[in-house]
C-alpha cells in the first residue's frame, strides 16, 4: 500500500471537514467504512490516498420500517439488512440481491453505503500494470474497449470507459425506487439513487454527484413496492461468490395473471445500476404469457452496444428479464 | 507482501537505507531493522516517511488477552496477527478477500482478517484458530475435521474452520447445499470440500445434540 495518515475522527463533523479538504489540493483523502473494497484497492495501488479518514462508528447503523418505508443506515452490514425481519418480509429484493453478492465474510464486513460506492470490477481498472484506464488514470485510454471485454458493459457505455458497476443491492434499490440521504461539510441532501451515479461519458473517474467530502449517512425505499412479488436473478459464471455477469431485479403488483405494474432493473449489464422504464411501461396492463413478457423484455436492449465478447450479454439480460418475471410471478 | 512489488509502489526517493534504519528505530519501531524487509518495502517505508505518516498505538482483543502495539497504519488486522502477535495460525492466502484462509471471529462474526485494518478494529473481540479450543479440549468442529479427514495440504484449514464454526452458530448447516453455498467464501485447492461439508454436518448434530440434551 501506498503510505497514508490513518485518521479516526471523533465525530462525523470532523471526518466530513478531512473529507472536504480532500477536493482542494492534490493530496487526495479517501473514506474508509467496512473496507471491503478500500483495501483491496489500496492493496493493488488502484488507490492511493495520503489520507484515509475512517467512518467507523461515525455513521448510523439503524435498520427502520414504518408506514413510510424503510431506511437502512449507511453503516448497516450487509448481513443485517439481508437477515432483517421487516426487509424480509416487505422488501424481499433487497434480501435476495444481498446474498447473492460477495461471501458471508465480507457480509459481515461491508456496509450499505460502501457498497453502493464500491469500484467497478473492470480488470483493466484493478490491474495497475495496464496504464491505460480512463477511470483509475483520467486521459491515459480503455485497456477493455478492443480488449478481454467479457465482463464489461453494453448499457451507458462511451468511447472513453465500458465499465460495468458491480452492486447487486443497488441494481435491487435503483428498481425500488430508493433514495440516499447525503451528508456533508454544507449540510445534508436527499439524492434518488437512479441519479447517485453518472454516466461514464468523458469523465469516467468522476462516478457520483457525490462533492467532496460528502457521505452517504443512508438509504431510503419508499413504501409503494412493499409486498410486491420480486425476484433478483443472478447470472454468473459459478454458483456463489461471484459478481454478474447479467442481473434482473423484478417487483411485480400482480392482479391475478395481469400485471399491475411492474418495476425492473438490470445488473452486470450497465455502467450505473440499469432500470428500463420502457420495460415496465410495456408489462404493465400485460399477462404472464412468455410472448408478452418477451416482446416487453425485449426494449431491454434499446441502446444496447456490445463490445466484442461481451455481445451475448444484450440477448441475455431480455432472457434474464423474462425468467425473474417468471420466478417473481410463480411465487405463491 | 507481494503487492509491494508493484511498479507504483516503488519509489527511490532522497532518504539511504542507513537512513531510513535510523529514522524507523527513532520512531520505536524494531521489526524494519531485521533484515527481513525486501527493498520494495523499505522503499514504501522510505515513502513513508516522507509522508510523515506515524506508528499508530492500536490496542487488539485477540483470544480474550489485550495487546498494546505500535503499528503502521498500513497494517491489516491479518498482519497485526501474523508478524506483530506471532499467531501464524490465520493464514495469508490472497490478501484480497478472495480465499477466506484469513477468516476470523470478529465480536462473534466471521470476517477476513486481510481486509480489515488493524487500527480500525481497535478494541473489538477477536478470536483466532489459536483461540477455539478450551484448553486441550478441542472444539467439536476441528475434532470433526480431523475424522473426517477434512483438509489435504491444510494450508486453508484454520479459515475453514473458524468460517465453519460461525456457519453452524448463524444456524446455515441445515444441509450440504446450504453449508455449500455459506461456506463459498472459503477455497480449498487441495478440493477436500465433500470432507469439509460431511465435517461441519457432524459438528452441527453435535452441537446441536449438546444443545438438547
Amino acid at each position: 500500500m501506498h503510505p497514508f495518515v490513518l485518521e479516526r475522527p471523533k465525530d462525523l463533523a470532523s471526518a466530513l471537514a478531512f473529507g472536504a479538504q480532500a477536493g482542494r489540493n492534490d493530496a487526495p483523502a479517501e473514506y474508509i467504512a467496512g473496507g471491503t473494497d478500500m483495501v483491496q484497492l489500496l492493496q493493488e495501488y488502484v488507490r492511493k490516498p495520503n489520507r484515509l479518514v475512517s467512518l467507523a462508528g461515525l455513521l448510523d447503523r439503524r435498520i427502520d420500517a414504518g408506514p413510510q418505508g424503510l431506511r437502512l443506515g449507511a453503516a448497516a452490514t450487509m448481513a443485517e439488512v439481508a437477515a432483517h425481519s421487516a426487509v424480509l418480509q416487505r422488501y424481499p429484493l433487497i434480501s435476495e440481491a444481498l446474498l447473492n453478492s460477495a461471501s458471508p465474510q465480507v457480509r459481515n464486513q461491508a456496509t450499505m453505503g460502501g457498497n453502493l460506492l464500491q469500484r467497478t470490477r473492470c480488470p483493466y481498472f484493478r490491474d495497475v500494470g495496464y496504464a491505460a484506464c480512463n477511470k483509475r488514470a483520467p486521459g491515459s485510454g480503455c485497456s477493455a474497449i478492443g480488449g478481454e471485454n467479457r465482463w464489461n458493459a453494453v448499457l451507458g457505455t462511451s468511447d472513453q470507459c465500458i465499465a460495468v458497476h458491480p452492486s447487486d443491492l443497488a441494481v435491487a434499490l435503483v428498481a425500488l425506487d430508493a433514495a440516499v440521504e447525503v451528508r456533508g461539510p454544507q449540510g445534508q441532501r436527499t439524492v434518488p439513487l437512479d441519479q447517485l451515479h453518472r454516466l461514464p461519458a468523458d469523465s469516467p473517474h468522476i462516478e457520483t454527484v457525490l462533492e467532496p467530502g460528502e457521505v452517504i449517512a443512508a438509504i431510503t425505499v419508499p413504501s409503494a413496492t412493499a409486498g410486491w412479488r420480486s425476484h433478483y436473478l443472478k447470472v454468473r459464471d459459478r454458483a456463489s461468490f461471484e459478481f454478474a455477469v447479467v442481473a434482473a431485479a423484478v417487483a411485480l403488483d400482480l392482479d391475478g395473471g395481469r400485471i399491475r405494474q411492474a418495476r425492473v432493473a438490470l445488473g452486470g449489464v450497465g455502467t450505473k445500476p440499469w432500470r428500463v422504464p420502457q420495460v415496465e411501461s410495456a408489462l404493465a396492463g400485460a399477462t404472464l404469457e412468455p410472448a408478452a413478457l418477451g416482446s416487453a423484455a425485449a426494449l431491454a436492449g434499446q441502446g444496447a452496444r456490445g463490445h466484442g465478447h461481451n455481445d451475448f450479454k444484450i440477448e441475455l439480460m431480455q432472457r434474464a428479464v423474462v425468467r425473474a418475471i417468471e420466478i417473481a410471478g410463480a411465487h405463491a | 507482501m507481494g503487492n509491494e512489488d508493484s511498479s507504483e509502489g516503488r519509489s527511490s526517493g532522497d532518504l539511504t537505507r542507513r537512513d531510513l534504519l535510523k529514522l524507523t528505530a527513532a520512531a520505536g519501531g524494531t521489526w524494519f531493522a531485521e533484515g527481513l524487509l525486501p527493498e520494495p518495502a523499505l522503499s514504501a517505508m522510505a515513502q513513508a516517511a516522507d509522508a510523515t505518516q506515524a506508528p499508530l498505538k492500536v490496542l487488539l482483543r485477540v483470544n480474550g488477552v489485550e495487546h498494546r502495539l505500535m503499528l503502521d497504519p498500513r497494517t491489516t488486522l491479518l498482519d497485526a496477527l501474523r508478524e506483530q502477535l506471532h499467531l501464524k495460525g490465520s493464514k495469508k492466502g490472497c490478501g484480497l478477500g478472495q480465499c477466506g484462509a484469513c477468516t476470523v471471529l470478529l465480536d462473534g462474526k466471521r470476517v477476513k482478517s486481510c481486509l480489515s485494518l488493524a487500527a480500525l478494529v481497535e478494541g473489538r473481540e477477536i478470536t483466532t484458530i489459536e483461540g477455539l479450543a478450551q484448553g486441550d479440549e478441542l472444539h467439536p468442529l476441528q475434532t470433526a475435521f480431523i475424522e473426517r479427514d477434512a483438509f489435504q495440504c491444510g494450508y486453508c484449514t484454520s479459515g475453514q474452520i473458524m468460517a465453519g464454526v460461525a456457519c453452524i452458530t448463524e444456524g446455515h448447516a441445515g444441509s450440504a447445499q446450504e453449508i455449500r453455498d455459506w461456506m463459498s467464501g472459503n477455497l480449498c485447492r487441495c478440493g477436500a470440500y465433500d470432507h469439509i461439508v460431511a465435517a461441519i454436518q457432524d459438528a452441527a448434530k453435535a452441537t446441536s445434540s449438546q444443545r438438547g440434551g
